[in-house]
């Protein structure tokens, strides 16, 4: 079971630590970690806390991905939540309520977003698009077009704060995808999700209440926008309803397809998403610590996420197994040819003729 | 009945609005004489006839006039037509006041807003009538704005314009009309007799004076500068840079040893600052940071905070926009240097202008905004509290 997983989750383990090494070789102290103040410090703690809202954003998307639906609008939701949160605790509610309220807008968001798809049955993509356009508004009414800060330290907490030495931001993805992942696999909710993705009508058909289960689905992924929305609005200490989660969406689908997950749903993965996530993020502050001109920033990260996608295409592993299986034969052939002399002696290439045979 | 009404080529309003409940059902041809905008146009059309009876200055009833055949020539012009009949019911109503037409970009970032509110509050200070029109971002809003000023016969027209091109037919009808038109903050692509004059802040001069501030704190010693860069590609962090290092230019004891985006936002400059530490030692190599704006600074010295630095001691900050939470981390000692960029454009234009009404003196094409500088000395928290009202 646990070799199985290992084996699902080995090409996106691969590009991580191939991309480790990639940076650092440009940066020769990436893998260094330091303890000091009472918190971890190093790079490697940098790319796990920066990569906190994306990892998030993953999880729900993962889910939402795996009953062949798209939510566009998490980057949105986002920025709605980190204001609904920031005017929350800037007009005295307290810090517990203000969090709530934002984790209930995402819901609430995800709610929105599930109905038009599953009980109206808007296309994913539009339905959730609706949500993305018109959700910046609505961040930018609440906050009324400023950044709005505020000075409350237990909410700064959740964006800059430690526990046990490590960042806050990083134990919450944990914590989420870890809880978010048990649910799905140690109970049937996993395969239920997996099923409707991959035929909503037969999974209807044989009993799933697909309806409710897509709705569910959306509102996970409000969920863990509301929180990824908190991480960013506590780490700067203010609202920013024009820039929080900005294209952030995209890098939360990025992530999901480098995991390895399928657009047109079915089986998932949350771990690989998060894996894909943290990928991204290695190659942001990859960039960043080597120290290129801000106009590369772009083609590197596409250069590279272009390689990983080749390196992952199943296409491509299928050509790769067979021209490994050609290579095994047409050495099995050379060494039945020249038994006595030893592999080394018989280098020479062997024809086409020689292989077919 | 319905299909009688149709076959009449003008119909009067009262027929249209009785015929709006009819259908025709039977020749399953929608009938557009019935279509609700058909009817909205026809309403319009009454309240312009309305309002161009009524005996009003010269210029102004040639224009209604004119704009009144023209609509009757061309009904498809309902969008702007529609703006132009709301404003000429609005101007017929006052008079004396000089008229200024004000079409702002829109909302779309805090110093807009404190633009938005300063021009209004430099309009009432000079007994000017402001007509204000948000274009939401969108070019076609602002010419339909521009078109419904012209029709009004306003005595000038401010514009922020949203992009640089296009503009060229509009400002000829405003020109035709006489109307002096200004442009503020941003410039636009084309001949400058179209325009009045231009008010706006020079991005490089901005870049430079935060740059020989730098260069005069640090004197001779050795300074090593990061710097946060503003959107890749977009003009003011590209002029910004340059000012920036042209200050720099000959003072070998100053090098700017990394320089990355930030995206003008906070989050981007905190992201950005952290990286730089970690790559510097852990600030420790670290002499001052130039930000292209206030807000990535601020994102900044949260990192820098966060890494057991003292921003504004330990790292000399010096930034560009002068925002209000920015004046509030310079009174707390942790910025340095803010270069503003004002959001008051519109009081060297009514100056201009005022100047061209009384005796026809053309400005200058490009009025320059003041860059002040400010630093800690110079009273932040005062600064501070002056401007977080205007909407920052």
């Amino acid at each position: 079971m646990i070799g199985r997983s290992l084996l699902r989750l080995l090409p996106q383990i691969v590009s991580l630590l191939a991309l480790i090494g990639l940076v650092s070789v440009f940066f020769p102290t990436f893998l260094q970690i330091d303890f000091s103040d009472g918190r971890l410090v190093g790079p490697m703690i940098d790319i796990v806390k920066r990569g906190a809202p994306v990892a998030l954003l993953a999880v729900g998307m993962t889910l939402v991905i795996a009953t062949r639906g798209i939510d566009l609008s998490v980057g949105t939701v986002m920025a709605i939540c980190g204001a609904a949160a920031a005017w929350a605790v800037s007009s005295g509610y307290g810090t517990v309520p203000s969090l709530i309220l934002a984790l209930l807008v995402g819901l609430a968001a995800g709610l929105w977003n599930g109905i038009l798809v599953s009980v109206i049955g808007i296309q994913p993509i539009v339905a959730t698009l609706i949500l993305m356009t018109a959700g910046r508004g609505i961040a930018q009414l609440i906050t009324e077009g400023r950044i709005l800060t505020f000075s409350d330290p237990d909410f700064a907490t959740i964006g800059s704060g430690t526990l046990f030495g490590v960042p806050f931001p990083v134990v919450l993805w944990l914590l989420t995808g870890i809880g978010f992942a048990l649910m799905m696999r140690w109970t049937a909710l996993g395969l239920l999700i997996e099923s409707v993705g991959i035929n909503r009508r037969a999974s209807a058909l044989i009993g799933i209440n697909a309806r409710v289960l897509l709705i569910a689905v959306y509102m996970a992924s409000g969920l863990c926008a509301a929180i990824a929305g908190l991480v960013v609005t506590a780490d700067i200490r203010g609202a920013d309803a024009n820039n929080a989660g900005l294209w952030l969406e995209l890098d939360a689908i990025l992530a999901v397809v480098i995991g390895g997950n399928s657009l047109l749903g079915g089986r998932f993965s949350i771990t690989a998403s998060i894996l894909g996530a943290m990928i991204i993020q290695t190659i942001d502050t990859g960039i960043l610590l080597a120290g290129f001109p801000s106009e590369y920033n772009l083609v590197i990260k596409a250069v590279l996420v272009l390689t990983i996608l080749v390196v992952q295409s199943p296409n491509l592993s299928a050509q790769w197994l067979w021209a490994r299986q050609a290579l095994a034969r047409r050495r099995a052939l050379r060494d039945e040819a020249a038994p006595q002399s030893g592999p080394r002696m018989t280098e020479r290439p062997v024809p086409e003729s020689e292989v077919s045979r | 009945m319905s299909r009688a009404i149709s076959k009449v080529g003008t119909t009067s309003l009262f027929d249209s609005l009785v015929s709006l409940p009819c259908r025709n059902r039977y020749n399953g041809q929608q009938n557009h004489h019935l279509k609700g905008w058909r009817i909205a146009a026809i309403l319009l059309r009454t309240a312009m006839e309305l309002a161009a009876r009524r005996p009003r200055r010269g210029r102004r009833d040639q224009i209604a006039k004119r704009l009144v055949t023209k609509f009757y020539r061309e009904e498809n012009m309902l969008k702007t037509l529609m703006m132009t009949a709301a404003v000429v019911a609005l101007g017929t109503a006052s008079a004396g006041a000089e008229t200024v037409g004000f079409s702002q970009i829109g909302s779309e970032s805090g110093w807009r807003a404190a633009e938005t509110t300063l021009t209004r509050q430099q309009a009432e200070e000079r007994g000017i009538d402001l007509k204000f029109s948000d274009a939401q971002q969108k070019q076609e809003n602002q010419i339909a704005a521009i078109r419904s000023f012209v029709a009004q016969g306003v005595d000038a027209i401010l514009i922020a314009p949203v992009v640089a091109t296009g503009w060229d037919s509009v400002l000829e009808e405003a020109k035709e009309a006489e109307i002096p038109v200004v442009l503020l903050d941003r410039q636009i692509d084309g001949s400058d007799d179209l325009y009045l004059t231009a008010v706006g802040s020079d991005l490089v001069h901005e870049g430079s004076v935060a740059g020989e501030w730098l260069a005069n704190e640090v004197g001779d010693g050795e300074c090593r500068i990061v710097e946060l860069q503003g959107t890749t590609g977009s003009s003011p962090a590209i002029d910004r840079a340059n000012g920036f290092r042209k200050a720099l230019e000959g003072k070998d004891n100053l090098e700017i040893v990394r320089s990355q985006t930030g995206d003008f936002t906070r989050s981007g400059g905190k992201e950005v600052m952290e990286s730089f530490l970690q790559a510097e030692n852990g600030g420790s190599g670290i002499c001052a940071l130039y930000a292209h704006n206030d807000d990535m600074a601020l994102g900044a010295i949260q990192a820098i905070k966060e890494a057991g630095l003292n921003p504004g001691t330990d790292i000399k900050i010096v930034a560009i926009d002068a925002v209000p939470d920015y004046f509030q981390a310079m009174a707390n000692g942790e910025a340095n240097a803010t270069v503003e960029l004002t959001p008051n454009m519109a009081g060297p234009a009514f100056d201009a202008l005022e100047k061209y009404w009384a005796d026809g003196t053309a400005p200058e094409k490009f009025i320059q905004t003041e860059s002040k500088l400010y630093t800690q000395s110079d009273d932040p928290q005062g600064e501070y509290e002056a401007r977080k009202d205007l909407g920052y």
